[in-house]
């Protein structure tokens, strides 16, 4: 299985507010932090294979 | 209790006097690395001086944590009970996160292994031991206190000047192995220098002596109460003496920060309370560097002089035993009149063991003291996340501790066979109704046979045992017989089900080369 770069969500808009919801009130720092805890998260629940490694090439590629 | 430290006697060398016959070896620094290396030797009949220019054994507890392999290791040279039953055995790791547990490790194998998992004995008496297992081959080790290397030329061997408190001699050795430790004069002699890094962070190293009833078990700290944004680590050694390792940050002065009037205070709070003594302080800075290359001509590198780690995997003391497995039979059979082409073999293997502790110490230190920016970001998100689900506890690092690395060998190899006794691999022990398989290998190559004779003619020992529960599980797997070759070093060298006797020859050849 390889990373998914074409559209995955039914509902996007409702995906990205949600993202923004889990911010909300959060200063920069805090939610900094919990920026950095679901990707830890995240990773877990990618396990070994290659899409996790796609997906911080394309992070890095995108900035 | 303190240890008393007592001095041993120099006596004036007889190169003082008249210039010495060329020896063999001439192993530099009576540590635990030298001293171990002169008695692997002794035990294969070749004879060593061994140079200190010291007359005593470590001054605080520096390695602590001696590792199950080096533990058999000790065993062959003849110490390892003793160091087991003067040492404190622990397999239980605690680690916690201010004042949450945040991760556990238990080290304990599989039962049925001859040593323990881990054992904590200040470093003075293994070395201690060592002296003393040394001295009963008068004929062969040659310990010289208070001689202290100021000049070495190499040519086809080297040529040394010995200072000594009666003066300067001359020594000729075909071999000079140097085994002086992380600031190695040898080193320096030879214009060499480490490559790797140097990571901006300072620990306070203490022993205290403290009656308490602490249990057998590591402790580490990240930010503990007692000790503000910084780590921790608690081990308990014989003697009722504590390690305390301290984290002190990069700004910190060393000089400043060893005054017993600074210690003190910092050490009561981290055990709430001021009943005990201070025995050692010490500061010192991460390193994780090695040499390029571990062989030069006639001088070899064994142990801190070679690399350098971080310590919280016990990566320096058991990494210097391991690099002594690795050269003491091959530097025996180039003693005797073999290919010193074998030694490049000892080079190769031990480099890659050294880059092995250097990934999982630079990766230790990282999370340990990271820096400022993402790497911080990450290490207290893990943390954060540790105390609340299963899947952050084994990111959390405060020191992956030290195991014996697989060579990586090209010998035969069957893929039936169980993967952790593959090539490379130190072969697992297993208990025999009248012993430790561990025993019954190593210091000369064995051919070991399960569920089959074991050919002859092949030039290696045989060893046909009959098969048990462990021998089955640890050797066979789903197979019904193999045979394995086994190194002087107890590392596994090749393995088959089944083999023609030239294969064999073959196979053992190939050890007592380059070719591994």
């Amino acid at each position: 299985m390889s990373l998914i770069t074409t559209p995955n969500l039914a509902d996007p808009d409702a995906a990205y507010a949600a993202l923004l919801a889990a911010h909300k009130g959060l200063p920069e720092a805090e939610s900094t932090a919990l920026n950095a805890r679901l990707v830890l998260i995240l990773m877990n629940h990618l396990g070994d294979g290659p899409v996790f490694a796609e997906a911080l090439r394309l992070a890095r590629e995108a900035g | 209790m303190a240890y008393d430290y007592r001095p041993f006697a120099y006596v004036a060398p007889p190169g003082l006097t008249a210039p010495e016959p060329r020896h063999r070896v001439v192993i530099i620094g009576a540590g635990p690395i030298g001293l171990a290396l002169a008695i692997d030797l002794a035990q294969y009949g070749v004879g060593s001086v061994v140079l200190d220019d010291n007359d005593v054994v470590s001054v605080g507890s520096r390695a602590i944590c001696w590792s199950k392999r080096s533990l058999e290791v000790l065993d062959r040279l003849g110490v390892g009970a003793k160091c087991v039953d003067k040492g404190v055995i622990w397999k239980l790791g605690r680690t916690l996160h201010r004042e949450e547990e945040v991760w556990t490790f238990d080290l304990q194998p599989d039962p049925g292994h001859k040593m323990p998992a881990f054992v904590n004995l200040q470093q003075y008496y293994v070395e201690e031991y060592l002296v003393a297992r040394a001295l009963e081959f008068p004929g062969l080790i040659d310990l010289r206190w208070k001689n202290k290397v100021t000049g070495l030329v190499q040519g086809d061997g080297v040529s040394l000047t010995v200072e000594t408190p009666d003066g300067a001699y001359q020594l000729e050795a075909e071999h000079l192995v140097a085994c002086d430790g992380a600031r190695s004069d040898i080193r320096g002699m030879l214009g060499l220098d480490f490559d790797g890094e140097l990571f901006e962070e300072r620990f306070l190293i203490a022993d205290i002596e403290m009656t308490g009833d602490f249990p057998s078990e590591r402790r580490f700290w990240f930010e503990p109460p007692f000790h503000a944004g910084q780590s921790a680590l608690l081990h308990k050694q014989p003697d009722h003496i504590y390690r305390i390792d301290l984290q002190l940050g990069w700004d910190a002065d060393p000089e400043a920060e060893r005054q017993p009037e600074r210690v003190i205070p910092r050490i009561e709070k981290a055990v709430g309370h001021r009943d005990f003594r201070l025995d050692w302080v010490s500061v010192y800075t991460f390193q994780c560097r090695r040499l390029a290359r571990f062989v030069h001509g006639p001088v070899i590198f064994c142990g801190d002089s070679a690399h350098v780690v971080s310590p919280f995997g016990a990566r320096g003391g058991n990494g210097g035993l391991q690099d002594v497995d690795a050269l003491g039979w091959r530097l025996a059979h180039v003693a005797q009149g073999g290919d010193a082409g074998v030694l490049n073999a000892y080079d190769r293997e031990r480099q890659h063991g050294a880059d092995e502790n250097l990934l999982n110490s630079s990766r230790t230190t990282r999370f340990m003291s990271p820096a400022a920016g993402a790497e911080r970001l990450f290490r207290d998100a893990v943390l954060v996340l540790a105390g609340k689900a299963a899947f952050a506890r084994p990111l959390v690092n405060s020191g992956r501790l030290s195991r014996p690395c697989v060579y990586p060998l090209a010998g035969p190899d069957d893929p039936a066979l169980p993967v952790e006794a593959r090539p490379g691999a130190v072969a697992p022990d297993a208990p025999l109704a009248d012993g430790w398989l561990i025993d019954r290998l190593g210091r000369r190559p064995v051919l070991l046979a399960l569920g089959q004779p074991a050919p002859e003619g092949t030039g290696a020992e045989r060893l046909e045992l009959a098969l048990t529960q462990e021998l089955q599980a640890r050797y066979l797997g789903g197979a019904k017989q193999a045979l394995y070759l086994v190194r002087p070093d107890q590392i596994i060298a090749a393995r088959w089900v089944t083999a023609r006797p030239e294969a064999i020859t073959e196979a053992l050849t190939a050890i007592w080369s380059d070719r591994t």
